[in-house]
């Protein structure tokens, strides 16, 4: 890792109580925010409610915004971040959900790869076609470990030529923030040879979501309208020069956005000034991604999961699979492949509560005449879903929809219903 | 003094010693955030001073609520019940939790009067 910039101060802390609500996900942290011991879904003290690190945390650019914004901050991944705002997590869900909202993910890892074997190099590490991604192009993909597993998951763009030639690298990269020292010790130790591996800490990540987002953004550049889901490229936003994809964590239509870090502030109260826009926390991150269906990395996937049995394999293209012109020749191509042509043992599904009562991550799952049935690995109250949702590891022959699983929660058992997702319908701009 | 606090950011108000009023804080509802959920006591349970009466859920985080006191719970919230939301809206008013016929009044005199919680809030 190049060294820190001069405004992140301390060093790395782990924290476990804290959630990714982040990015598309990090291996730390658990499912509550405060308080709760996850892994038995038990409550604790209100005592031990909003018990702040006094371990020197990470800053991002926009931690002085945050705090004058009267944010509540967490450790999270490290980072002091802000997990929610005055209106509240309901309110922020419900601005995301029906106009705009403004994260800031700036923990999370961005990096380039430059060379011309760099995406022939990236295939050996993850099953996802990343030779055939056309130019403009974004792709969400995996690290994968010999078991099958997954390391990491991340979005990978390949700039424009111009776009590249400026700065971004043949392939640009967004990985989770608890797994980024690894990731790129991964990159450089089996690709670092082929291609060259530039983290891009000088750079903040702004994500823009919700149906109004496009309204706001275009107004500081009509460009980003013509940009459709999971593209991307450079646009010039109040006078800064910025990447930006079409792509997010939330269901919702949005963008996100790379922005040097001396400008991100700049940026962020451009953005905060539109009238559609509002500021967002982790905690909505959650609650949204987990409507939407999506994973969180240490949560619902994990070096335990394959990307089969966490229903993935749509991110599998037919040129990586068994038979493709590009079959495997990366880690764990047998047990993905294996997975894929005789299905997985157990599968990641979606959960609906009977009751209002949230099953959180942790709670074990029973069939009704007893017998264990799984674990959840996320679970709320969905403030647009209005139910309790959750997602599960279940045995594959308790995957179908409607299948009747018992959480038990402090002792009682609680019916729930394996039910489709994405719990939220997607609004992508395709 | 007729409401006083525990440590755990409780109230009971004592004005009916047959039916002392239980709730959360200010302070732990603003902790929590967006109640979602509460998990009453059975009426008609007698709980120790210190046990789990109860739970509290606001979207992303759970809560024990203890017995502030010992004694016999006699009324729970049903409103409550139906809008958790009154825990963030009204906490030391509609949004209450239990009403609990206080055993030993020696354990309410031991609670924080409003000073002393004030102090202990100003630690955090």
């Amino acid at each position: 890792m190049p060294p820190e910039a001069a405004h992140r101060r301390g060093k790395a802390h782990r924290n476990r109580r804290w959630p990714n609500l982040s990015g598309k996900a990090d291996s730390e942290g658990h499912g509550f925010i405060e308080g709760g011991t996850p892994g038995d879904g038990h409550p604790c003290p209100l005592s031990k409610l909003a018990r702040m690190s006094d371990t020197p945390l990470l800053q991002t650019p926009l931690h002085a915004l945050h705090l004058e914004l009267g944010a509540r901050m967490v450790p999270f991944a490290g980072y002091a971040m802000p997990v929610q705002y005055p209106a509240g997590l309901m309110a922020e869900h419900r601005q995301c959900r029906e106009s705009a909202a403004l994260f800031d993910v700036s923990h999370m890892g961005q990096l380039r790869l430059e060379g011309a074997d760099a995406a022939a190099a990236l295939e050996t590490l993850v099953p996802v076609d990343v030779i055939g991604l056309a130019a403009g192009r974004q792709r969400y993909a995996f690290f994968t470990n010999e078991a099958g597993g997954l390391l990491d998951d991340l979005m990978i763009v390949k700039p424009q030529p111009a776009d590249a030639a400026a700065g971004f690298g043949d392939l640009f990269l967004v990985v989770n923030a608890g797994c980024k020292a690894e990731d790129i010790a991964h990159l450089q130790a089996h690709i670092g040879g082929r291609c060259r591996v530039v983290p891009m800490p000088e750079r903040a990540l702004l994500a823009l979501q919700g149906p109004m987002a496009v309204d706001a953004l275009a107004r500081l550049n009509p460009g980003v309208a013509d940009l459709v889901f999971m593209s991307g490229g450079r646009f010039v936003l109040d006078g800064i020069d910025c990447f930006v994809t079409r792509s997010g964590y939330t269901g919702e239509d949005g963008f996100e956005i790379s922005v040097p870090e001396a400008q991100a502030v700049q940026l962020a109260r451009a953005l905060l000034n539109e009238p559609e826009v509002k500021p967002a926390g982790l905690g909505a991150r959650d609650t949204l991604r987990l409507e939407a269906g999506l994973c969180l990395y240490g949560h619902d996937i994990d070096t335990g999961t394959s990307p089969i049995e966490a229903g993935l394999q749509w991110a599998i293209q037919k040129v990586r699979r068994a038979g493709g012109a590009r079959a495997g020749g990366y880690p764990g191509a047998a047990v993905i492949d294996r997975h894929l042509a005789d299905g997985p043992p157990r599968k990641r599904v979606g959960l609906l509560g009977v009751e209002r009562m949230p099953v959180r991550e942790g709670t074990a799952l029973f069939t009704p005449d007893g017998h264990p049935a799984g674990t959840v690995c996320s679970g709320t109250l969905g403030p647009s879903v209005n139910r309790c949702i959750a997602m599960a590891y279940v045995p594959a022959a308790l995957a179908e929809p409607g299948t009747e699983l018992h959480a038990e929660v402090r002792g009682k058992r609680v019916p729930m219903h394996v039910a489709p997702m994405p719990f939220h319908p997607h609004r992508y701009k395709r | 003094m007729t409401t006083m606090y525990t440590p755990d950011h409780e109230w009971i108000n004592i004005e009916d010693h047959d039916a002392a009023v239980v709730g959360i804080t200010h302070h732990a509802q603003d902790a929590l955030g967006d109640v979602v959920f509460v998990d009453l006591p059975e009426v008609g349970k007698t709980l120790k001073k210190g046990e789990v009466a109860g739970v509290v859920e606001s979207v992303k985080a759970a809560a024990d609520l203890y017995m502030p006191v010992s004694g016999e719970v006699v009324e729970i919230n049903t409103a409550l019940k139906d809008d958790p939301s009154l825990a963030n809206s009204d906490p030391l008013g509609a949004g209450w939790f239990f009403k609990v016929k206080v055993a030993d009044m020696a354990e309410f005199d031991q609670l924080m009067d409003p000073p002393a919680y004030d102090a202990l809030l100003k630690t955090l």
